[in-house]
């Protein structure tokens, strides 16, 4: 028996969640950036599962789209990362509370 | 094939352990190196679910390319540990955005869980294929047929985006322009 569709749903659920909890709890910004990529892989695993599940190819080519917007994402955000680093020597969230007001 | 579900549960044991280790570590350093064993993973998943080509992508620009980026950042700012939190107590139950932001997530959590409990969608999808006799689809030219033909549009926005973002990176990263 090979895994269903559901099982890969599943486990794209379970990823989804961890990169959630991750990009709540943690008090650091680059590891809140790779909870955003683990967000982003738990999708593009469920954009497989089902393109496979269909017969499809579509599937296949929207993960390109979500591999690039990660690139584009990724670069942008750690230069602010380093942008903010540079101002108050701090990569905790908690430090950039200026906007609060 | 049987050995598909083994694969499937070795991968995907491998990738939930190391991505719940990239969360809980405290080192950026050890989280972007999980990350990458993670995504190894995930293309061993992409392989078992026969796209073989997204396998090869998935490892050269996610784990070669992007994890590089972070792990380059992560060295440059030389900032490895993440404080340890001054009242632990305090940290768990945290200030009302991080309660609300971890109540969420369980929602979330438990949200996907019903809909998939109680999804006879992912039978109908499977018995819809079945019936349309279609089988997977994993040939590099058909990938490319669709990617500049139906997508096309989507392609040529997509590399107006990367401009974009890489003139974007560099006046966020210099100190004065």
């Amino acid at each position: 028996m090979t895994p269903s569709l559901t099982h890969y749903l599943v486990l794209s659920a379970i990823l989804f969640a961890i990169g959630t909890a991750g990009l709540f709890l943690r008090r650091n910004l680059i590891t809140i950036l790779l909870s955003i990529e683990i967000m982003l892989n738990a999708a593009n695993l469920a954009f497989v599962a089902f393109g496979r599940a269909f017969g499809s190819v579509d599937g296949q080519v929207i993960v390109f789209f979500v591999i690039t917007v990660a690139a584009a994402e990724a670069a942008v955000g750690l230069a602010l990362v380093i942008a903010l680093f540079r101002h108050r020597q701090s990569l905790d969230p908690d430090a950039y509370t200026t906007l609060q007001g | 094939m049987p050995g598909d579900t083994v694969l499937f549960y070795v991968f995907g044991a491998v990738m939930v352990a190391a991505s719940l280790l990239v969360v809980a570590q405290r080192s950026p350093i050890y989280s972007v190196l999980l990350l990458i064993v993670s995504f190894m993973a995930l293309a061993g998943l992409y392989v078992v679910l026969d796209a073989p080509f997204l396998a090869v992508i998935q490892i050269i620009i996610y784990a070669g390319a992007i994890m590089v980026v972070f792990l380059f950042v992560v060295m440059l700012l030389n900032a490895p540990y993440e404080a340890a939190p001054a009242d632990v107590a305090r940290h768990w139950v945290g200030h009302g955005p991080r309660r609300l932001g971890a109540a969420l997530g369980v929602v979330l959590l438990v949200e996907l869980a019903w809909a998939l409990w109680r999804g006879g969608a992912a039978q109908e999808i499977q018995a819809i294929a079945a019936a349309q006799g279609s089988g997977a689809v994993s040939s590099v030219r058909e990938i490319g047929g669709v990617l500049f033909s139906e997508y096309g549009f989507a392609f040529e926005v997509t590399s107006i985006l990367i401009v974009i973002a890489m003139v974007g990176a560099v006046v966020l990263a210099k100190r004065q322009l």
